[in-house]
Parts: C-alpha cells; sequence; structure tokens
C-alpha cells in the first residue's frame, strides 16, 4: 500500500506526490517507509531559494520565473511557504492566487504549506518535501520562503541558489543591510523596478556587492538583477543568473561541498528530532513531565539536574 | 503524529468578481484554525480540482453571485471524482436560490449557505464533516 505510493510518486503521480507531502507534514508514520523508499531517487533537482521581506514580489517572480523555465522544457516544483498564525494555528496561503497560469500544467507542481510554528522562514519539512518532488522527476524546485525579516535564513541550506528580492521603498536600505538575509544572497533581485528609487536602490546593492568582495575575496560575486515581475520583465535574466550561478557551483566543485554539507545538516536535525520525540513521548506518559515543572516550580530540583536525569536514564553514561 | 489541519480551497468559479464573500470566509476559515488556500477569481472547474489536487485538500469552498452554480458546482464535483478524490468535502455559498439547492445536493454538495449565515455554522458544519483522507 505505502510501496504503491512510492511506485506513483516516482512515475510523478500528482495525488501521490500531494499525499505523502501531507503525510510529512503531519508526521504520519506512513510517511517514512516511503519516503525512504524514494530516498535513492533524489539528488537530480536544482534547487533555488526566494526570499524577501513581505510583499517584495516573491509569488509573482515565482510564477515568472516558472514560466521562463517551461520556455526551456524542463519541469517545476513549486512549494511556497505561508506564516501560521501563532494564536489560532491557521494560516492564509496566499501564494498560489499568483501562480494559477501554470495551474493546468502537468509540468508544474505547486503546493502551498503553513509555517505551522518552525521559525527560520521555511516549515519543518519543506526539506522533505522538496524530496518527493525531486524524486517525482521535477528538474528544477523553487522555494518561496515566508516573507522573512533579517535572521530567517534557512533557505541558505535547503536551496542550490538563494535569491534575495529587495524593492525600494522598504525604507533604509543600509537598514536591510545588516548581517542575516543580506549574507545569504547568491543573486540580488530588485523587484519592481518600475517604482521610483529602484536606481537608487540598484547602486546601493552594487555597492555593497563590491565592498563584499574586496572583503571577502569570495569566487562567485553575486549579480544584482533588475526586475518588474507584474510585467514579466527581467525574469529571463534571473534565469540565466541562476544557470550561471549552478554552472559555477558544478565547476569550482563547490556543489559537492554545498550538499555534503546540506545532507550533514540534514542527517544531525534527523536524529535530533527523533530522539528527542521519543524521550517526549517518555515524558509525557503519566504526566511526568508534569511533576518534574512542578518540582522546578518549587526549586525542589533545577532544569539543571532534571536534564542530567533524563539523559542518564536513556543515555547512561557508561555508553557515552 | 502532529495535528492534523483542516486544508480548504476557497474558490470562485467563472466570471463573478464578488470577492468580499470568499475573502471573508478564508479569514474566518483561518481563524477557526484551518489551513486557507485562496485561488483567486476566475477559476475554471479545472483549476480549483487541480489546486485540491495538488494542494491535498480535505474540503473545497466554491463562491458564487452571479448565477453560475447550477453549471460549475456539480462540474466540480464531477471532475473531482475523476482524479480519485471523492472524499473531498464540497461546500457552497453566495447567491443561489433555495429552488437550487436540492439539485445541488443531489449533485454532491454538501451543504449551500446563503447570506447572513452566521459564519460559526459554516465552520462547524465543516468541522463536523470532514473525512478521513
Ligand atoms: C457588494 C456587491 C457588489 C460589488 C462587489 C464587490 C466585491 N469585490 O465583492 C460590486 C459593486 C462590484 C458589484 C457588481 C455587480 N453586481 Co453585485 N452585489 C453586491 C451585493 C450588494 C453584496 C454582495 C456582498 O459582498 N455581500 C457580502 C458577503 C459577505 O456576503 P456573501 O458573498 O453573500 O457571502 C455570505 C453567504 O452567501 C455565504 N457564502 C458566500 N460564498 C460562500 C462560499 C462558501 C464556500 C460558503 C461555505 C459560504 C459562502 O457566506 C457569507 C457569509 O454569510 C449583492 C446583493 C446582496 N445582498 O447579496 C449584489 C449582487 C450579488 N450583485 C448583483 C449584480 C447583478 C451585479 C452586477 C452584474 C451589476 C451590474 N449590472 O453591473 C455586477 C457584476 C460584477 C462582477 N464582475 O461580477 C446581483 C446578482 C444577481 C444574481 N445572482 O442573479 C446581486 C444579488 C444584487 C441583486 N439583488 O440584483 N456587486
Ligand atoms: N509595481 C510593482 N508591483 C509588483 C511587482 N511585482 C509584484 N508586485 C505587486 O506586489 C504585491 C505583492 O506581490 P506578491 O508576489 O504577492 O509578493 P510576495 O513577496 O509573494 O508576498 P508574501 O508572500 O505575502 O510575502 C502584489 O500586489 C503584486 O502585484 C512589480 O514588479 N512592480
Ligand atoms: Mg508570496
Amino acid at each position: 500500500m505505502i510501496s504503491e505510493y512510492a511506485d506513483e510518486i516516482l512515475k510523478g503521480s500528482t495525488l501521490a506526490i500531494a499525499r505523502v507531502i501531507t503525510w510529512l507534514e503531519n508526521e504520519d508514520e506512513r510517511a517514512r517507509p516511503c519516503m525512504e523508499e524514494i530516498y535513492p531517487h533524489t539528488g537530480n533537482a536544482y534547487i533555488v531559494g526566494i526570499t524577501g521581506s513581505p510583499g517584495t514580489g516573491k509569488s509573482t517572480l515565482t510564477d515568472g520565473l516558472t514560466w521562463q523555465i517551461r520556455q526551456r522544457e524542463l519541469t517545476v516544483g513549486i512549494i511556497a511557504i505561508d506564516p501560521s498564525s501563532p494564536f489560532t494555528g491557521g494560516a492564509l496561503l496566499g501564494d498560489r492566487i499568483r501562480m494559477t497560469r501554470h495551474s493546468e500544467d502537468t509540468g508544474v507542481f505547486m503546493r502551498s504549506m503553513a509555517t505551522r510554528g518552525f521559525l527560520g522562514g521555511l516549515a519543518q519539512f519543506t526539506q522533505g518535501a522538496t524530496k518527493v518532488l525531486d524524486a517525482s522527476g521535477k528538474n528544477v524546485i523553487l522555494i518561496e520562503t515566508v516573507g522573512v525579516g533579517q535572521d530567517e535564513v534557512d533557505i541558505m541550506r535547503v536551496a542550490d541558489t538563494t535569491c534575495v528580492v529587495l524593492v525600494p521603498g522598504l525604507g533604509d536600505v543600509i537598514q536591510s543591510m545588516k548581517a542575516g538575509i543580506m549574507e545569504i544572497a547568491d543573486i540580488y533581485v530588485v523587484n519592481k523596478s518600475d517604482l521610483p528609487g529602484s536606481d537608487q536602490l540598484y547602486s546601493e546593492i552594487i555597492y555593497r556587492v563590491e565592498q563584499d568582495a574586496q572583503m571577502k575575496n569570495r569566487k562567485w560575486v553575486p549579480p544584482v538583477i533588475k526586475t518588474v515581475a507584474v510585467e514579466g520583465k527581467g525574469e529571463g535574466d534571473l534565469l540565466d543568473a541562476i544557470m550561471a550561478h549552478r554552472k559555477y557551483l558544478e565547476e569550482s566543485g563547490e556543489f559537492l561541498v554545498k550538499r555534503r554539507e546540506r545532507t550533514r545538516q540534514e542527517t544531525l536535525k534527523m536524529i535530533h528530532h527523533e530522539l528527542f520525540r521519543i524521550i517526549r513521548q517518555r515524558l509525557d506518559k503519566n504526566s511526568r513531565i508534569e511533576l518534574m515543572v512542578g518540582a522546578i516550580m518549587e526549586h525542589k530540583i533545577s532544569p539543571y539536574k532534571i536534564v542530567e536525569k533524563v539523559v542518564n536514564e536513556w543515555l547512561p553514561l557508561s555508553n557515552r | 503524529m502532529a495535528e492534523k489541519k483542516i486544508k480548504i480551497i476557497v474558490a470562485k468559479p467563472g466570471l463573478d468578481g464578488h470577492d468580499r464573500g470568499a475573502k471573508l470566509l478564508s479569514r474566518i476559515f483561518a481563524e477557526a484554525g484551518m489551513e486557507v488556500v485562496y485561488t483567486g477569481l476566475r477559476q475554471t472547474p479545472e483549476m480549483i480540482v487541480e489546486a485540491a489536487l495538488q494542494e491535498d485538500a480535505d474540503v473545497v469552498g466554491l463562491s458564487s453571485l452571479s448565477g453560475v452554480h447550477n453549471y460549475f458546482f456539480p462540474k466540480v464535483v464531477e471532475l473531482l471524482k475523476e482524479k480519485k478524490l471523492a472524499n473531498v468535502l464540497v461546500v457552497g455559498g453566495g447567491i443561489i436560490p433555495l429552488e437550487d439547492i436540492p439539485g445541488l445536493k443531489q449533485a454532491g454538495i454538501a451543504e449551500i449557505f446563503g447570506p447572513g449565515t452566521t459564519t460559526d455554522v459554516i465552520v462547524d458544519f465543516i468541522k463536523s464533516n470532514v473525512r478521513a483522507k
């Protein structure tokens, strides 16, 4: 039954792709055997991240980029993330509305995802979902992050090429040139270039890129691409820049380094998650965690001691 | 297993431009804890069903105020079945004459909600009728 889903994913079935992504999101136990089966078929898709502040045009740009990629006869998987409400747990997933022109193109699969409390700009299982799309044979995967502030930079660890979208009129540019999101750009996009202030923004970014080049001695100098996503302008240039970055990564050997680092991070994260899940389950049994919290609140024991006890219970010192 | 969320597509089929109701409901569903994908105006039944398929939706909500419900609503149900999505709950609302409602239900639309329906009623209906995938 589950194995059937894996086969169907490999054949590109939309239903199977969609269902298994749901299983991942729900931490449904049916996901794991399926992921295991499709894993050998992953690693072929090229993964592109689109990030930037809320409303900068990420979805509109993703739509245009998808159209450009389709012109080059490659298939596309899109994952677009929007925030869940911390109060109600609900989410308004509004990215799809900008991408409806592809909704009947069988070469495009588009999925909206809510963060469900996960910080960092992605959802917890975005990376898992890229694997499903990858195994299904999609050539390029576009990930649109939530509208980010300054330090939601998880996309950098998931994407091969990260595009940071900036627009004129979002206040002091130098502000956004602090650490964080400005550091993760492989490509800068100045969207809404039809609006006043875009030329100035463009020069300011170029200036920063030049500064960086002097300071860091990096071999890849991020290009700055001007776009008007609502008019479909500049998206071809953006795709060219993405392809150039890919070529650079592959020829310099950085591609393998990057993917190896990603695999390391992801594996550690998965181990972390699974260990925590198991321990959490046991602590929840007979409300043990509540008893512990009570004892800490009454200063009968410190949280440091509790951690030591809990860890020793399942990972005795003799094993460490 | 993590908590399951109800995922709902809110769509406006046809050329109808009345989107206040659909937008209001999208917000209300999100505030009721659902994950809502609003597809926007001018959707064909094929587009709506493809969205339901890719998003793995539990519910499709259709809003029509321009009198196109008798064609579009049943068409969506029919296409969902074709795509093996018969389990998806379909509900509708907008300006729909009372005499059309029995026919729409016959065609597989679970419930129709007209103007003035309190949104609690709609949310409760969805929560108690959503089906397992
Ligand atoms: C506001 C309005 C407009 C606005 C729309 C603004 C907008 N962006 O939405 C404007 C001025 C643009 C407009 C234009 C037109 N309108 Co007008 N409009 C209305 C009006 C007065 C209110 C609609 C509204 O927003 N209600 C508020 C929302 C919240 O209510 P609702 O959508 O009904 O939603 C509730 C329920 O129906 C239900 N529901 C709705 N959808 C869904 C979906 C799901 C899944 C569920 C569960 C429930 C649900 O839940 C909601 C909460 O209770 C109605 C009259 C009326 N009393 O309904 C006419 C009305 C809908 N319009 C009408 C007409 C004819 C037009 C025009 C053709 C007029 C013209 N000749 O130019 C144009 C067409 C525009 C177009 N492109 O389609 C007619 C439609 C007649 C028909 N169906 O046979 C109406 C009924 C007026 C009338 N009595 O003649 N209109
Ligand atoms: N003037 C102008 N407006 C644009 C351009 N690109 C996008 N927009 C508009 O900007 C608004 C936001 O666009 P989206 O594509 O939804 O932006 P987003 O970054 O995906 O937004 P979030 O996902 O909510 O963070 C929409 O009203 C677009 O029409 C552009 O090049 N020029
Ligand atoms: Mg968006």
